[in-house]
């Protein structure tokens, strides 16, 4: 299966499949999917932070016309399995029990309490209103620092503290280092709460036919699969008679990879009910009920030698999670990844981490794009631009001189990353030519004389997409880590292909089409791709961890390659020849000698299809082929890239004006340059989005204060710069195409990179900033405080 | 997220739409651009009985020259204020401002006089209404009258309109020779201001005179600058004064005293803006 193999259109700039459909008002979201009689969910949710619910009265709510059931919290608990968010890796977390609704007490602003099915959305809404909750109000557990504190209030009855878990890596080695550091550094840093805001809402319609004990899920979701073998556990079903289909999604981000208690609690009311219910969630519900993501604090410390090499590293991070560990992935990663990422790219000699994971009565902390990658990229970065000034090295030299050096080969990281087959000093090299760094640096100086505050930032960072079975797989956590893939051969000579991996607008059903086509000799347009259905599709994991190329593609490219293989299998039988002297072009068996049209593919597919006694007695045309896939021999595969930001801070209003950035990623194997470029676009907004704009707000009290989209601001086109991106393409080796996830790249060293800019861009006010986003207040109270220093 | 059920009324005439609010007072509320009401409607943080619907009341629109002022109804939408030629010359303040109200698809819905009934404090419109001394036309089954925006503006989303009355139309006097000025701080185009100033002054020798500078993003409601801007006339122009007219309280947005810094940059700024120099 060699690269050289490879041909067009991969490689090529192909538009997204899909694309046309969707801005022609054509897509198919789950709120577009109807069906008889269907009855629409409305919730009623907790509107305290943690609340013992001493009584509902639901009479008035039921006995309005054209509602047709009340549920609680216990009466959805009767029908549904409950849930723990835990790990087995990781035995020391025990998250309580969790029920689709709350049962006895709520423990975060918007938890649902009662659930109103109805004739209409709008008077299960008007129903949800007229529902009596007797309340007490317990202390909101909302400040994860004093939360930890002996004698704080304890979340959950039963427990001594707060802790979820404590993570912890490296060793004490790191001490005796720092006291032979010329410089070490230290800050606090801290980084808001997030979501990923997709632009449709999550959305569940679930029917059940009690005649064959059957559930059909239509569902906003990034894991089919997944969601199959959860609905069928928890509500103790057979799961070959469990069907998820996501039809299109509209983004997702991580948000739609979990499992949502309201949505557990539509698919029991559609049980009990026996009719299809419905909800989507609406964007108030959206802030308060998805996942949300990143609200660490961490404390760091770099160490350096007289000459900038970094000498040691510390990082001691404080995750605040929900009142649960989210299920069923659990709320650990982004500690793991906030410790391991940090300073990833360098040779630390000595390394200590911790990560505590904190119980809060705040939303569920789930996975978003790049989980924890931002801010170990961040951490380091600011770090080193620190040390680079202190120590007068120049910021690309300071970074240079410090990457891990993988000239003898692969290197594990003190913090446990193996670093293997990366392009660290071409991707800096190119961004510092693509920025044109000494023109940039010009200008800034001469911007300087005239009371003009810019900034220059370059973040590096690592990513580990495309995962393997073992994190999942051995934590007792039904994800798939492998995907399967059929290739279909039509009579007419074109393809469909089915696979396990999912689309949400990444463009993974283009890639698979252009594989597929590669191998098949055909056109991408001449083949049609079908995702995110568990019941027609070969099992696999959907989309996450930026494993859809790496690993759904590269699926699709074997199965494409295995349905060649047979095509030219029949082909021989047809000719009397080799089938190693046949080839498949541009929808013809060429005969490899003449390079002559013997066929067209279309022909022998009608022979294999229709007309098989034109072939040899007793030959079986095989017009279909299946192949799975699955890492096994890394974890992950370890990508790299750098990010450059260039930005004016106004010092006076402390409002950030972003004028470039660049991005250089490590991208392997590149299957369609159009569509990693725009993926990387998008990352790099949704991390702009993390470094200026986005946070969820809670107070002392646990109460959300950014609950609409004019509160949460999100980054809008008027704010983003231009996105250079300049692709470094290196194939990983021959087993594989050799294709790098970039899904979470954008994402992952955009916040640094817009960090170390306004960072550089406040030190001539001798101020700093570690605190996302950095928020016009949060810019001029730095500069208030080091004017008062 | 959907409508509580409520009466929908559509009157074809400002008589008729006063008869009605008359009859349902606070009962009812009045839908203008829907821009801030129908998404209040949709979280059911407002549950009126009745929704009358002014879209259909033809003179409520339209910008007209009257002898002494520039005239706009109520329902007079942003976009058509954003390319009017009469604006551009009698309100060049509204002109620059607008740009700044929300983004293109709610200018093609949101009225004037919505913004200006609903006083949100940190709106545009209603500081432009102050600082060009505009006059707000009020009207009920009883009559209309006229208030100055100076005595309009009460409090947090707080006017003088009565249950009972419609804002009919808005009138904003001529003055040729004036100059005008605006700035305001935003964390996002089109985002409410965390401070604004909307500015309209004359300029002789270098000199500004009559200087009316509203404030908005800055207090429970717009105001006008008056300590801030009768400094300003001696020369100046960073807007020290402010604080004793306005009075900024810690919120999301940031501490007190860093929002009243912000409100003095964009006072500054909407200054030098009005003489027309570099807006350092």
């Amino acid at each position: 299966m060699s690269i050289a193999a490879t041909n067009a259109p991969i490689g090529q700039s192909e538009r997204r499949t899909k694309a046309k459909r969707l801005v022609t008002g054509r897509g198919r979201y789950t709120d577009d999917v109807t069906a008889r009689r269907v009855l629409h969910a409305a919730f009623l949710t907790n509107p305290f932070a943690h609340a013992r619910i001493l009584s509902i009265e639901t009479e008035e709510a039921a006995g309005l016309p054209g509602v047709e059931r009340v549920f609680t919290g216990p009466d959805i608990a009767d029908a549904c399995n409950g849930w723990t968010g835990n790990h087995d890796l990781f035995p020391k977390l025990d998250s309580p029990q969790q029920y689709p609704l709350a049962v006895d007490v709520a423990r975060w602003q918007g938890e649902g309490v009662a659930m109103v099915v109805a004739e209409t959305r709008a008077i299960a809404e008007d129903a949800a209103a007229l529902i009596d909750v007797t309340w007490e109000e317990l202390p909101a557990v909302a400040d994860p620092v004093a939360n930890l504190e002996p004698g704080a209030t304890v979340l959950h009855p039963g427990k001594s503290d707060n802790l979820a878990l404590e993570l912890r890596l490296g060793t004490d080695a790191v001490d005796a280092a720092f006291e032979r550091s010329t410089l070490v550094l230290e800050e606090s840093f801290r980084f808001g709460r997030h979501t990923g805001v997709p632009l449709e809402t999550r959305a569940i319609l679930a029917e059940f036919d009690p005649s064959e004990q059957r559930l059909v899920i239509h569902q906003s979701h990034q894991a089919p699969h997944q969601q199959q073998e959860l609905f069928a556990r928890l509500l103790d079903l057979d799961e070959q008679n469990v069907r998820i289909v996501c039809p299109d999604v509209g983004g997702a981000f991580g948000i739609k990879l979990q499992f949502s208690g309201d949505e557990a609690a539509v698919a029991v009311a559609a049980r009990i009910l026996g009719r299809p219910v419905k909800f989507v969630a609406d964007r108030l519900e959206s802030f308060t009920s998805d996942i949300h993501a990143r609200d660490h604090q961490v404390s760091a410390r770099m160490g350096f030698a007289v000459d900038g090499k970094i000498t040691a590293l510390e990082v001691d991070d404080i995750y605040a999670i929900g009142p649960y560990s989210i299920y069923p992935r659990a709320s650990i990663m982004e500690g793991n990844h906030v410790m391991q990422l940090t300073a990833a790219s360098y040779t630390v000699p000595a390394f200590r981490g911790r990560s505590r994971i904190v119980y809060q009565n705040k939303g569920l902390m789930g996975h978003y794009r790049a989980v924890g990658q931002p801010l170990g990229c961040a951490i380091g970065e600011v770090l080193l631009d620190r040390a680079a000034r202190k120590l007068g090295v120049d910021p690309v030299e300071i970074r240079r001189q410090n990457y891990a050096d993988l000239s003898a080969g692969p290197v594990t990281s003190s913090a446990g990353v193996a670093l293997e087959g990366l392009v660290l000093h071409e991707c800096l090299d190119t961004l510092v030519e693509r920025m044109d760094l000494p023109e940039l640096r010009a200008e800034q100086t001469r911007l300087r004389s005239q009371g003009r505050y810019r900034g220059i930032g370059i973040a590096g960072f690592i990513e580990q997409t495309g995962p393997g079975p073992n994190y999942y797989g051995k934590g007792g956590i039904p994800v798939s880590a492998q995907d399967g893939c059929v290739v279909r051969l039509e009579p007419s000579g074109k393809a469909r292909v089915f696979s396990g991996a999912t689309d949400q607008g990444q463009g993974a059903d283009t890639a698979a089409a252009q594989v597929v086509a590669a191998a098949l000799g055909i056109q991408a347009d001449d083949v049609r791709v079908t995702l995110g259905d568990s019941e027609v599709c070969p099992y696999g994991g959907g989309a996450f961890a930026s494993r859809g190329t790496s690993i759904g593609v590269e699926v699709a490219w074997r199965a494409g390659r295995r349905l060649r293989s047979q095509i030219l299998e029949l082909a021989g039988a047809l000719l009397q020849c080799d089938a190693e002297a046949l080839d498949l072009r541009d929808g013809q068996v060429i005969e490899l000698a003449t390079s002559q049209a013997r066929f067209s593919l279309e022909d022998v597919a009608r022979i294999g299809h229709f007309r098989p006694y034109e072939l040899p007695e007793g030959f079986q045309p095989m017009m279909s082929a299946v192949e799975h896939y699955v890492p096994r021999d890394k974890p992950t595969v370890v990508g790299n890239g750098i990010q450059g930001s260039y930005l004016e801070v106004d010092v006076e209003t402390g409002i950030v004006s972003l004028l470039n950035h660049w991005v250089v990623p490590d991208c392997g194997f590149v299957i369609n340059p159009l569509l990693l470029d725009e993926q990387i676009r998008g990352g790099v907004v949704q991390g702009i989005g993390g470094a200026l704009f986005e946070e969820l707000v809670y107070d002392d009290q646990g109460q959300l204060l950014t609950a609409t989209m004019a509160d949460y601001l999100t980054p809008m086109a008027a704010e983003i710069p231009d996105i250079d991106v300049t692709r470094i393409e290196k194939p990983m080796g021959d087993k594989t195409l050799g294709a790098k996830g970039v899904g979470e790249a954008g994402t992952a060293g955009a916040v640094g990179a817009v960090l170390c800019a306004i960072n550089d861009a406040l030190v001539p006010l001798g101020a700093g900033i570690a605190q996302t986003p950095c928020t016009p207040a949060r810019i001029l109270t730095a500069i208030e405080q080091a004017r008062n220093e | 997220m959907k409508f509580p059920a409520f009466k929908y009324l559509r009157p074809s005439s400002v008589a008729e739409a006063a008869a009605q609010l008359a009859e349902h007072g606070d009962d009812a509320r009045l839908l203008a651009g829907g821009q801030t009401l129908m998404p209040v409607l949709a979280m059911r943080l407002a549950e009126p009985e009745v929704l009358i619907d002014l879209g259909r009341i033809e003179n409520l629109r339209g910008i007209a020259l009257e002898d002494d002022a520039l005239r706009l109804g109520a329902m007079t939408r942003y976009v058509d204020l954003e390319r009017s030629a009469l604006v551009a010359e009698h309100a060049p303040l509204i002109t620059r401002a607008l740009p700044y109200v929300a983004h293109v698809a709610i200018r093609n819905r949101g009225t004037i006089g919505g913004s200006v009934a609903l006083a949100d404090p940190a709106a545009e419109m209603p500081a432009c209404m102050l600082a060009l001394g505009a006059e707000i036309e009020l009207t009920s089954t009883e009559g209309n009258r006229w208030i100055a925006a100076e005595d309009y503006f009460l409090g947090l989303y707080e006017t003088a309109r009565e249950d009972t009355e419609i804002l009919t139309a808005i009138r904003i006097p001529l003055a040729p020779e004036r100059r005008v000025g605006f700035y305001e701080v935003a964390r996002r185009h089109g985002d409410y201001a965390l401070a604004g100033a909307a500015a309209v002054g004359d300029v002789e020798d270098g000199r500004i005179q009559g200087l009316r500078v509203a404030m908005f993003g800055c207090d429970d409601l717009p105001v006008l600058a008056k300590t801030a801007a009768k400094a300003a006339e001696t020369g100046v122009l960073d807007g020290a004064w402010l604080e004793a007219d306005v009075s900024p309280t810690s919120n999301i947005n940031g501490e007190a005293h860093i929002r009243l810094a912000q409100a003095r940059v964009a006072f500054r700024r909407a200054v030098t803006d009005l003489l027309g120099v570099s807006n350092g």
